[in-house]
């Protein structure tokens, strides 16, 4: 059954009165000035209907492009006090003064850039072998259950992660990883100040490692498709000439793969910058730079999500607007470049 | 013969680490569902469903907030679909080789990824700031913003996979552009269009963060839209850093209940994903 019978019944066999225009065209039993005139009728009316849509949609697209770029220019205009206020120093200042309306940027970025560098440390790796797997090594009848179920781990939501990682990643680390990684790193010269301090459960590291396991599965899923865009010959030519699997992945489908790969590993990062709730609950919010992976600290999303409800005052308001419009920055050029990437592969995979 | 067993061993280790990564993947998934229906499952009874957010220190339930991100996720669906829609058919069907187009589609792709915190202070200061107060308007307007994008890829992508044939089938015809567009592109691509409507809910319905200042939070019954309006998220975030056992346990519940709903929906659009939308 085609989609198009509907249209067709409708015109034939259904009569001319209660169909909309389209039936009337079909409709000729009847006087032949009067079909004329009829046929008049229907056209303009289609005509109008045909304009109409257009510019519906066309409208609807306005309304979409106004309302994304409002999206940027208010940021900028909502930060405009704080700018005023602190200039370039805002960057670099690592004060965070509510009282005294004094604000800094430093210990927010500083926490967002390490937490999304753990977390591309674990899923890098991790992802890509999860798509070495299914697209190589994992038995036929098991591809689709495990790629759906890494799909799945893919669309919960942050906020579970977020009450996941509070209650049983957190303590977990307390009790049992940071103290063993602590006394173990303790008399190495650099491994003993990115572990110090006392295990509290929560800090960068725990929000590192949720982020991680967020962004796995987008990078395992995108990498995934990628792999599949590989020509089967090329990989059976390696075969062929008797490369093991490691070394046709190696050398074939990696290098084959490398621009979507990387953009879909950009496309992780811009998540792991710009995700908030899971790492809210796990950060601590401690406004300060700390050289220990262990101890409390902040990202700009948490600072936005923790404090914008209680921030009194427009300077204090604008600050938080100015970080966030200094994640929406960072983001951006993350993102624009991993899509910049992935539209190069699809072009590939299209030509 | 040593390059050979080097091969192989070399070979051997990466296949292995491969599917250690395969198994670390899905033990994060198994232990995240097993602790949410573990500690979850402990706090479901009539209760939950029945009554509204307790005070500290006492029992309760969570009707206010489904009530209220029900309301707020319809809402948010039913104002950005229609929106997300057309100008993704616009995109796909009339300016398909246009500048805007590939505007539209380079920042909307940037948004579909973009944090979901910046879209809620987009909204605060844009809805809630003028207003004065936070509302259930302002948190539907965020939700919104947010299907617009996946709502837009989709149908442009459904759009732009029909084959040419059916277009100039119906255009032989004499059909025209916007009926083609309505009665034979719609249709033939309908179920790769719900799938894309489904991923939309699935996404928003888990959403907190452009929820924080936007629509609040309301410990009390409320329908009205002007006002703080209570949602699952939000209440799981705040009861879960509360330091009391009785608004952890309703978080925990909280929790089970959204992400049963979100995974149901992602697997629903998945199956009809597979069905083929063109015959």
């Amino acid at each position: 059954m085609t989609a198009t019978q509907p249209v067709l019944e409708k015109s034939g066999a259904r009569g001319p009165a209660k169909e909309g225009p389209m039936a009337d065209i079909a409709w000729s039993n009847m006087p032949a000035d009067a079909a004329q005139t009829d046929r008049a009728r229907v056209l303009k009316k289609l005509g109008l209907h045909d304009a109409l849509f257009r510019k519906l949609t066309f409208s609807a697209a306005i309304v979409v492009l106004l309302l994304l770029g409002g999206v940027i220019l208010s940021l900028v205009q909502g930060s405009l006090p704080a700018i005023k206020a602190f200039g370039f120093g805002f960057l670099t200042s690592q004060a965070w003064n509510p009282v005294s309306e004094i604000f800094g940027a430093t210990p927010a970025i500083y926490g967002t850039v390490v937490t999304s560098l753990i977390a591309m440390m674990l899923a890098v790796p991790v992802g890509l072998g999860v798509a070495v797997f299914l697209t190589e090594l994992c038995p036929h009848p098991l591809r689709r259950p495990i790629g759906m179920a890494i799909e799945l781990l893919a669309g919960i939501p942050s906020i579970i992660y977020g009450i996941w990682g509070l209650f049983m990643l957190a303590p977990f680390l307390q009790q049992y990883a940071q103290p063993a990684l602590i006394s173990a790193f303790a008399d190495v010269p650099v491994l003993s100040t990115l572990f110090a301090g006392p295990p509290y459960g929560i800090g960068i590291m725990t929000a590192g490692l949720i982020l991680g396991v967020m962004v796995l599965p987008f990078i395992a899923s995108i990498s995934r498709d990628v792999f599949d865009t590989v020509p089967p010959v090329l990989k059976e030519a390696a075969s062929g000439v008797g490369c093991t699997t490691w070394e046709v992945v190696r050398h074939v489908v990696l290098p084959y793969t490398k621009t979507g790969v990387i953009g879909g590993v950009m496309l992780g990062l811009g998540r792991a910058l710009g995700e908030t709730m899971a790492v809210t609950f796990v950060i601590g919010n401690a406004h300060k730079i700390s050289g220990s992976l262990i101890a409390p600290g902040t990202t700009i999303s948490a600072t936005i999500a923790n404090e914008f409800t209680e921030a009194v005052g427009d300077v204090y308001t604008s600050a938080l607007i100015e970080l966030g419009l200094i994640l929406f920055v960072i983001t951006f050029f993350v993102l624009a470049f991993a899509r910049l990437l992935l539209t190069r592969i699809e072009r590939k995979e299209g030509a | 013969m040593s390059l050979y067993y080097k091969r192989r061993n070399v070979n051997a280790t990466a296949t292995m680490l491969c599917w250690g990564a395969a198994i670390f993947s899905l033990s994060w998934l198994v232990m995240i569902l097993g602790a949410l229906v573990f500690e979850g499952a402990k706090g479901l009874s009539l209760d939950v469903f029945t009554q509204n957010t307790p005070p500290p220190g006492s029992a309760g339930g969570l009707l206010n907030a489904m009530a209220g991100s029900l309301i707020m996720t319809v809402m948010g669906v039913v104002v950005g679909a229609p929106l997300g829609m057309l100008a993704g058919t616009y995109m796909a069907e009339y300016g398909r080789h246009s500048k805007l187009t590939v505007v539209i589609r380079f920042i909307n792709d940037i948004l579909l990824s973009a944090p979901s915190i910046v879209i809620g202070l987009f909204v605060y200061t844009v809805l809630v700031a003028r207003m004065g107060h936070f509302s259930a308007v302002a948190g539907v307007a965020a939700l919104s913003i947010l299907v617009i994008p996946i709502v837009l890829r989709t149908t442009e992508d459904m759009l732009l996979l029909l084959p040419g044939s059916l277009r100039e089938a119906a255009s032989a015809l004499g059909l025209p552009r916007s009926y083609l567009i309505q009665r034979v592109a719609y249709r033939a691509a309908k179920s790769g269009l719900v799938t894309g409507l489904l991923l939309a809910v699935a996404r928003v319905s888990g959403e907190t963060a452009p929820l924080l200042f936007t629509s609040l939070n309301n410990q009390f019954w409320s329908l009205d839209l002007n006002a703080p309006m209570a949602s699952l998220p939000v209440v799981i975030f705040q009861f879960a850093l509360s330091p009391y056992k009785d608004w952890q346990q309703l978080a925990w519940t909280g929790a089970l209940l959204v992400t049963a709903t979100v995974l149901v929906l992602s697997i629903i659009a998945r199956a009809l994903s597979r069905q083929r939308t063109y015959k």
